[in-house]
């Protein structure tokens, strides 16, 4: 049942620049929705609401590529900085809509950071993910050297806040934030297992 | 009594306006970026309270009996089976019983009251209902004197509700108002919108309406009216007390600890739409002298 050999020979052959296209396109989608009604009679929240969840998930992809080598042998290194910067350029346009469309006012974007939890731990997440998003790069990695990696531990409590400001966000009990936060701890925890195979580059 | 409010907002052509709003606000989110384009849609702001349309008060609803998504309730409250309906009206009442829906409205005198319903997310609508005024069945049943509050609590039916399989609130929903807050000629009991009948996803076939209080103290698909001498709980405070408060009157001073409550977005204004100031009472100050003495901001 070696279903492991398959997928690494195939995402070999992936090519990702298009995928930076791919994962880029959805958001002029729903903007285009937006302004034709597919959104809903409050296209405003459907819009932050629909790239902060796909935010989270490309956060949640990403925690997942290295476990999946580690415990599965499933190798998909090659996409990992694809993913990490769409989740960084899905999470930068939810910040932006929260911004230009939703809040408008000046004076109370700067008491919403301040004094709304869920915001600060959210702007938190983003603060984080910036020097990542700035770092994502071959030239970065070469200059910084061993610093680059540790640098990039930062996506672990980035994603963490992500999660928990989704927890934070919600009324009433609701699971589905829940379900994102419990498998970001468990990807998490993933790191301190043992590898059960041998490490292959 | 019927008819001791007279309504203050008046209908429109509502559609094309909302058109023309949207298409000027695009124009000038677009051109001038949004801060130029939000400065446009408040200067317009008063200019634009008329109801919503229909298709905006029947597809963005909070009923988390059938789930937690705003468009949920539109998709899933079909299954609601709201013919027959009775309510059970007992308590500190003279004549307590279970009243058929035929039987209260043949009672009960229905007429239009256009309100701003203002949710206590930051969103709000204009919204034609028609109904009866509360007290009008209060009286019906005979509200005793040591009667000091009205509990409320809608349907909860798991084969027709999907959300209630999640505990979300602790079902069923209920609701309390004080006394002279339901006796009020502001306080109604929603049997339509538009004229039609009101739609499953709004509350059908019965539902409260206290337009100066945030949107969930107007508990929707009613099956029991309790009159008590104590404050009853309601299900938003039982889940977040510090919160969602027992009086919950719209309060522009008082923020929500998790966002501001200062301003708020009419629904319908597409994607550039603006905020407006929210207004003390939700804009109805007459009843203010219900709460003359008290700390609002300590009874939130
Ligand atoms: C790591 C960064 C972030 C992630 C992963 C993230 C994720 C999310 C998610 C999943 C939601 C809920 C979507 C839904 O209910 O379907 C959400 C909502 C929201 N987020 Fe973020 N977010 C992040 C950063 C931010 C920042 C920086 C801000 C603003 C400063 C922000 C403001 C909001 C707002 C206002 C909402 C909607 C709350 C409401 O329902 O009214 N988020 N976010």
């Amino acid at each position: 049942m070696d279903f492991v050999t398959p997928i690494n020979s195939a995402a070999r052959r992936v090519p990702i620049w298009p995928l930076y296209i791919l994962c880029a396109l959805p958001p002029f989608w729903f903007l285009y929705q937006g302004l034709t009604g597919g959104l809903g009679v409050e296209p405003i929240k459907a819009l932050e609401h629909r790239l902060g969840e796909l935010a989270l998930q490309f956060l949640v992809a990403g925690l997942a590529i290295t476990p999946l080598r580690r415990h599965l042998g499933v190798n998909l290194i090659r996409f990992r900085r694809m993913v990490g910067l769409a989740a960084f350029y899905y999470v930068a346009l939810h910040l932006l809509v929260w911004l230009v469309l939703d809040v408008q006012i000046l004076g109370q974007i700067w008491a919403d950071i301040l004094k709304r939890p869920y915001i600060t731990v959210g702007m938190a997440g983003f603060v984080l993910l910036l020097p990542l998003a700035v770092t994502s790069n071959a030239w970065s990695i070469r200059k910084l050297g061993p610093k680059w990696r540790q640098l990039h531990k930062l996506v672990y409590p980035a994603v963490l806040l992500g999660a928990l400001h989704f927890v934070m966000l919600v009324k009433g009990f609701q699971i589905e934030p829940l379900l994102y936060m419990g498998a970001i701890l468990m990807l998490l925890a993933l790191r301190f297992k043992p590898a059960r195979r041998r490490q292959f580059v | 009594m019927a008819y001791r409010w007279k309504n203050d907002l008046t209908h429109a052509d509502v559609t094309p306006k909302g058109l023309f709003l949207n298409r000027r606000q695009i124009i000038a989110g677009l051109g001038a970026g949004a801060i130029l384009g939000a400065t446009g849609t408040r200067a317009m702001a008063q200019e634009a309270l008329k109801p919503n349309s229909y298709e905006e008060i029947t597809t963005y609803n909070n009923y988390y009996e059938f789930g937690t998504g705003k468009d949920d309730p539109a998709r899933y409250a079909d299954a609601l089976t709201t013919a027959p309906w009775s309510v059970t009206i007992d308590g500190l009442v003279d004549n307590p019983g279970e009243f058929s829906m035929e039987d209260i409205l043949a009672r009960m005198t229905i007429e239009e009251r256009i309100y701003r319903f203002r949710c206590v997310e930051a969103w709000s609508m204009v919204v034609p209902w028609n109904g009866f005024e509360l007290s009008d069945l209060l009286n019906m049943a005979g509200v005793q004197s040591s009667a000091k509050y009205v509990a409320f609590e809608t349907a909860l039916r798991p084969d027709e509700m999907p959300g209630v399989a999640y505990r979300v609130l602790d079902w069923p929903y209920v609701e309390g108002l004080r006394l002279d807050e339901a006796m009020h000629p502001l306080t109604i009991m929603a049997t339509g919108i538009y004229d039609k009948p009101i739609p499953n996803q709004n509350g059908a076939p019965l539902r409260l309406v206290v337009p100066w209080k945030y949107g969930f103290k107007s508990i929707k698909s009613i099956v029991r009216i309790t009159l008590t001498d104590t404050q009853p709980g309601t299900s938003w405070n039982k889940a977040g007390p510090n919160e969602y408060g027992f009086y919950s009157n719209v309060n522009p001073t008082v923020d929500h600890p998790r966002w501001s409550q200062a301003t708020e977005r009419r629904v319908g204004g597409g994607l550039f739409a603006g905020r407006e100031p929210t207004l003390m009472f939700n804009g109805y100050e007459e009843v203010a002298n219900l709460y003359t003495g008290m700390d609002l901001a300590e009874n939130f």
